[in-house]
């Protein structure tokens, strides 16, 4: 039985990149709680020799022609972007972060 | 209010045609229908006016020149969740993560329906992401149900269903991953279908659970929405999960139920979509809707799909599994929401302030499931588990396919319930989609259609119809059957006049 502490909430809340509030730590600490709870019981399906499904529709892998597109000018891929400069995509500093 | 809002769109197609209405004409009185209800309604989260005209426009011209329809609802209205892309109009997905945010291309649903010569009134209200059953996730405020206006219209296509049965629209597409299209049609009297995995593209589709989003089909009445099937379904290049199959003869199917004789079908009634959390008049309806279906000469017998107990739980690891890797993709980076990038801070550091201010609460609950899920040590417990509870689920679809043509239930256990009832209860709110989630697990085909009042409080009840794999015909031919005896709700939705 999954017993979620706030700890491990602000753990998952990292690893899922949520700078969640104090408040919300105690509030989804409580409701994950009930969720993983009441979806546990998964667990008792005896399914040991069971195949997992991960589609519904059996597929292989699909392909297409490699052929030239029309695809997005820059202007276009841009257009939604936070922030740009030069044609770019600007986005904050990836380096020199503390380790 | 116009006679134009209240027609069928196969009676408004035909009508455009013989020229006794113009396009313009038919899509001007929904917009005004949406200008003088949708301020209480809220079924709306952009209208598009002008666009709206000059596609109505282009039909009128069509029809002028006397050149042949684009399609048999050539110049029909309608409303797109706002999950679909459509350029030049803002795409929200209900989130502030978003806001503002105007794609840059078409999803191929979008571009079929223009193709068709349908005419998009704008995008509807939606929880976010696509994520609830009641439509109050969204960032934008909730939709209300126009049965009663102190209830939910279902989620997460609360606003495309809202939007039929107030008559702003009569044709509408929602998506569904556990039940979105089916739910809020039930609980709003009208119909919604969840095609077969693969049968309508999902390119351009807003991805909440890949292995179970679909986008569908949602109208007033059966054969309008196997009108909408057939021009919106069929194989996609675009889409790697698209099935190259034809689309199955749904709109035949659906002519053919018409006539009211089931005699030959056999229909199971699964037995597992009962008990504690099934509201009485529900049960009621549903019993009364089975005695139909035999007295229209089906041969009804109960069946069992054991494993089903087991899906709500599959599907609340599986789908925010995926959901948790699908919104990975909102980083504030190349496109919507940016918060905090400022003093210096870090690309991971905006991300997280970003995406702690652009998700909702059940956003964020639901990416934290998944992640714990599929965190190493529970995996295999959880999401592992989850799988192979899905592949049973498949098997016991399957099997009852074997000795019955297509398998009906309640749509979902309760009518609409008031807005606020469930917002603090996440596991309450999950019980919406008890029948509806196997068919998603399935990747099979399933709808809902209206089943009457039910006898407690007055609100409609849907009946669900569940086929295997591209067998689509199947159900709209027993729904249009059982459409024909039951009666359509249309005529008694409250008028929303008296509200304003």
């Amino acid at each position: 039985m999954p017993n979620i502490s706030r700890d491990e909430v602000a753990h998952l809340a990292r690893l899922a990149r949520l700078a969640v509030t104090d408040d919300e730590l105690d509030m989804f600490a409580g409701q994950l709680d009930v969720i993983l709870q009441s979806v546990a019981s998964v667990g008792e399906v005896a399914a040991e020799d069971i195949p997992p499904t991960s589609h519904a529709v059996p597929l292989t892998n699909v392909f297409r022609d490699d052929l030239v597109r029309p695809g997005l000018t820059q202007q276009q891929a841009l257009s939604g972007a936070p922030a740009a400069e030069d044609g770019r995509f600007r986005v904050p500093r990836i380096l020199g972060e503390e380790a | 209010m116009s006679e134009y809002t209240h027609l069928t769109a196969a009676e408004l197609a035909a009508k455009i045609q013989a020229k006794e209405v113009s396009a313009v004409e038919v899509a001007q009185a929904h917009l005004d229908r949406i200008g003088a209800i949708d301020g209480t309604v809220h079924a709306f989260l952009h209208v598009d006016t002008q666009g709206a005209l000059s596609a109505a426009k282009a039909v009128d011209e069509d029809v002028a020149a006397g050149r042949p329809p684009a399609s048999p609802l050539a110049g029909v209205p309608l409303a797109l969740k706002d999950v679909f892309t459509m350029s030049g109009l803002p795409t929200t997905c209900g989130s502030k993560m978003l806001e503002g945010w105007v794609p840059p291309y078409d999803a191929t649903v979008t571009r079929k329906l223009l193709e068709a010569g349908i005419v998009i009134l704008g995008k509807t209200n939606m929880d976010e992401f696509a994520m609830g059953s009641s439509t109050e996730n969204s960032a934008y405020g909730v939709t209300r149900n126009p049965w009663d206006l102190d209830r939910v219209p279902g989620g997460s296509g609360g606003g495309s269903s809202a939007s039929l049965a107030a008559f702003e629209a009569p044709l509408a597409i929602g998506t569904d991953t556990g039940g979105s299209v089916r739910q809020p049609a039930s609980v709003t009297g009208t119909v919604g279908v969840k095609p077969t995995y693969g049968g309508v593209s999902r390119y351009g589709l807003v991805a909440f659970s890949s292995s179970l989003d679909q986008g569908g089909p949602c109208a007033r009445n059966v054969l309008d929405a196997a009108l909408l099937h057939e021009i919106i379904g069929g194989y996609d290049p675009l889409d790697s999960t698209s099935i190259d199959a034809p689309v199955p003869p749904v709109v035949a199917a659906a002519r053919e139920g018409m006539a009211g004789d089931l005699s030959g079908m056999r229909i199971g009634v699964v037995k597992e979509f009962a008990g504690e959390w099934y509201q009485p008049g529900v049960t009621a309806a549903f019993d009364q809707a089975v005695a139909t279906l035999r007295s229209l000469g089906a041969e009804v017998v109960e069946v069992s799909c054991p494993h089903f107990d087991y899906a709500m739980p599959a599907y609340y690891l599986i789908a925010p599994s995926e959901a948790s890797s699908n919104l990975a993709r909102f980083d504030a980076m190349r496109y919507g929401l940016r918060v905090g990038d400022e003093n210096g801070n870090s690309a991971e550091q905006v991300m997280a302030l970003t995406r702690e201010a652009g998700f909702g609460a059940e956003v964020k609950r639901r990416i934290m499931v998944g992640t714990y899920a599929l965190s190493s040590g529970y995996y295999d417990a959880y999401y592992g588990q989850a799988q192979k509870v899905r592949t049973l689920i498949s098997q016991d679809f399957a099997k009852a396919f074997e000795n019955v043509d297509v398998l009906v239930s309640p749509t979902t256990p309760t009518t609409a319930f008031k807005i606020g009832e469930r917002v603090d209860d996440p596991v309450a709110m999950y019980r919406s989609d008890l029948c509806t989630i196997p068919a998603n697990l399935a990747g099979t085909p399933a709808m809902s259609v209206p089943a009457g009042l039910s006898g407690d409080d007055g609100l409609p009840v849907g009946l669900q119809v569940m086929a295997p794999a591209l067998r689509e015909q199947r159900m709209y031919k027993v729904a249009a059957a059982f459409e024909v005896a039951a009666g359509s709700l249309v005529n008694k939705v409250p008028s929303l006049e008296v509200v304003r």
